[in-house]
């Protein structure tokens, strides 16, 4: 079942670039979807369209049979209540002033909910991402991947459909990195929030072996369906990015 | 009950923020402040001079002397034409013997120079008022043409000076208000610019997390409101003990107990009242222009 459907987009900014170009592309319910391509290539414009911060300049972004390209400016929050959004600068997006409850809870205030409302979500969340035990905990007393699961707590705290994670491993080690995909992978299958995930990091595409789409120059070169997708050898680890549009674009 | 609740949120909020950001919202505090003294002058001024306006319109009147020889006929005839002038309210005829007897009571030389005399060298009269103190010199010269009038009276000179001297004070004091005020709203308005500023980070999390316009603007909007409350607290306290001590030190009057003060009670609490309003919606228009220029959302 079609979730999400891309049809013939093109995005052009005002400066005369053209991120993406004819780009068409469905997406079902429940997928996990990586969007892969060197930096520039138009992965953060493709998933900045999913969640209307971007217009399409050609083409339509449906989402859910919601034309998102059409939603005025006054009603874009309505869409982002049914989306989580994850990016990779963490450090900024969680309110250093808040403890890791307030900041996840945060989401809900803005919502209008109350906090009897607002207490079990916000439990939920953190238990999903493992940090029920630091609900007290100031974001500057967390590690980095700590405050990256922060981040996706309060994502899905409203129980979104579709998770958006923009090079969410982008700051993280290796190993770290591993930890939050293993909390987006469990989101995936435990709760069936459809992914997309734009990342350069090869390697955790190669090994989750989910369905990628490739961009280069902003055109869709590849759709290759889940467990097909084989990193390039050299590549061991992250790769730079030089390197990755040597070989991926 | 969401309303309710995102309302009380971002009354939260804003007085969260106000007290952050002390020592920026201080400044604005306190221009609004020294604005609202003045607002609060001006308007204690306009009043009184209105009160003032008032007194001497009900005081001032034009004494119209009648020929030494006019007849019982044209007297009527006079204070005819007079009525018909519809800024006319109030018309008093005193006829000579009634002024003889008045003098003649009011002082024994008087009583002496009348018997000396023989006959009365007094003329009857009209006492006129009008209902706007601005028409009085009109209505006087018009007076003056009609057959059977000696003379007429009405301190044409303090009149004119009176009336220019108030008008010329309630502008004056308008201008500084208006320009007061704007100066105000401008450094609200750059108090509400850096506090969005220094917010960028939440206010992005809540457009991503989906809330509303309302939701992200309203904190703004009420910590521009909280300003200008706050900025009226002294203004209010300055007029009440001030206006009281003024009233009782001058003993309820200005110069001349034609200038009546108006009584401080209910009158303080008015202008209070307005303070406190004023303030608010200076607060909230700067802030609504910070929140319109720089909160894109």
């Amino acid at each position: 079942m079609k979730l999400i459907e891309l049809k013939k987009v093109s995005k052009t900014y005002p400066n005369g670039v053209t991120a993406l170009a004819d780009i068409s592309v469905p997406i079902n319910k429940g997928e996990f979807v990586f969007v892969i391509g060197a930096s520039g290539c138009g992965k953060s414009t493709f998933v900045k369209l999913l969640y209307r911060e971007e217009k399409p300049t050609t083409g339509t972004v449906t989402i859910g049979g919601l034309n998102v390209g059409k939603i005025k400016n006054g009603k874009v929050y309505k869409l982002r209540r049914k989306l989580g959004i994850v990016f990779q600068d963490y450090e900024i997006k969680l309110l250093t002033k808040l403890t890791v409850y307030e900041n996840v809870a945060f989401a809900l205030e803005c919502v209008g909910m109350t906090g009897k409302e607002i207490r079990p979500k916000v439990m939920k969340a953190l238990e999903r991402v493992g940090l029920k035990d630091k609900v007290r905990s100031f974001p500057n007393e967390l590690s980095g991947g700590e405050k990256q699961r922060v981040c996706i707590a309060r994502a899905i705290v409203n129980d979104p459909k579709i998770l958006i994670c923009d090079e969410p491993t982008g700051n993280l080690d290796p190993e770290t990195s591993q930890d939050i995909m293993r909390v987006i992978e469990n989101i995936n299958n435990e709760l069936g929030t459809t992914i997309i995930m734009a990342t350069h990091d090869l390697q955790i595409v190669d090994r989750m072996k989910k369905r990628v789409l490739i961009i280069q120059k902003g055109v869709l070169t590849d759709d290759i369906p889940p467990g097909q997708y084989k990193a390039p050898k050299k590549e061991k680890g992250e790769i730079k990015k030089d390197e990755s549009s040597k070989d991926i674009c | 009950m969401k309303a309710v609740r995102i309302f009380v949120r971002s009354v939260r909020d804003a007085l969260k923020s106000s007290i952050r950001n002390f020592s920026l919202s201080f400044a604005s505090i306190m221009c609004t402040t020294v604005t609202l003294i003045l607002v609060a002058v001006a308007i204690v001024c306009a009043a009184n001079v209105e009160k003032a306006t008032k007194s001497i319109e009900d005081e001032m009147s034009i004494v119209v002397y009648l020929n030494q020889n006019v007849t019982e006929e044209q007297i009527k005839n006079v204070e005819i034409d007079i009525k018909s002038r519809s800024m006319v309210t109030d018309v008093i005829f005193k006829s000579k013997d009634e002024w003889k007897m008045e003098l003649a009571k009011y002082s024994t030389t008087f009583e002496t120079a009348f018997n000396f005399i023989g006959e009365n060298p007094l003329m009857d009269s009209f006492t006129v008022k009008v209902d706007d103190i601005k028409k009085l010199s009109d209505t006087a010269k018009y007076i003056e043409t009609i057959d059977g009038v000696e003379t007429v009276k009405y301190g044409e000179e303090m009149v004119e000076t009176i009336i220019t001297i108030f008008d010329v004070l309630q502008k004056v004091v308008l201008v500084i208000v208006v320009c007061l005020l704007v100066v105000t709203a401008f450094l609200i308005t750059n108090t509400i610019k850096l506090t969005i500023l220094n917010r960028q980070s939440e206010i992005q999390i809540m457009r991503l997390v989906g809330a509303n316009n309302a939701t992200i603007k309203l904190p703004f909007i009420i910590e521009g409101l909280i300003i200008g409350i706050i900025g009226s607290i002294i203004p209010i306290c300055v007029t009440i003990y001030g206006y009281v001590i003024l009233y009782s030190r001058l003993e309820g009057h200005l110069f001349t107990n034609m200038l009546q003060l108006i009584k401080p009670y209910n009158f303080v609490f008015a202008v209070s009242f307005a303070l406190v309003i004023i303030g608010g919606l200076v607060g909230m228009y700067g802030s609504l222009r910070a929140v319109k220029k720089h909160l894109k959302i």
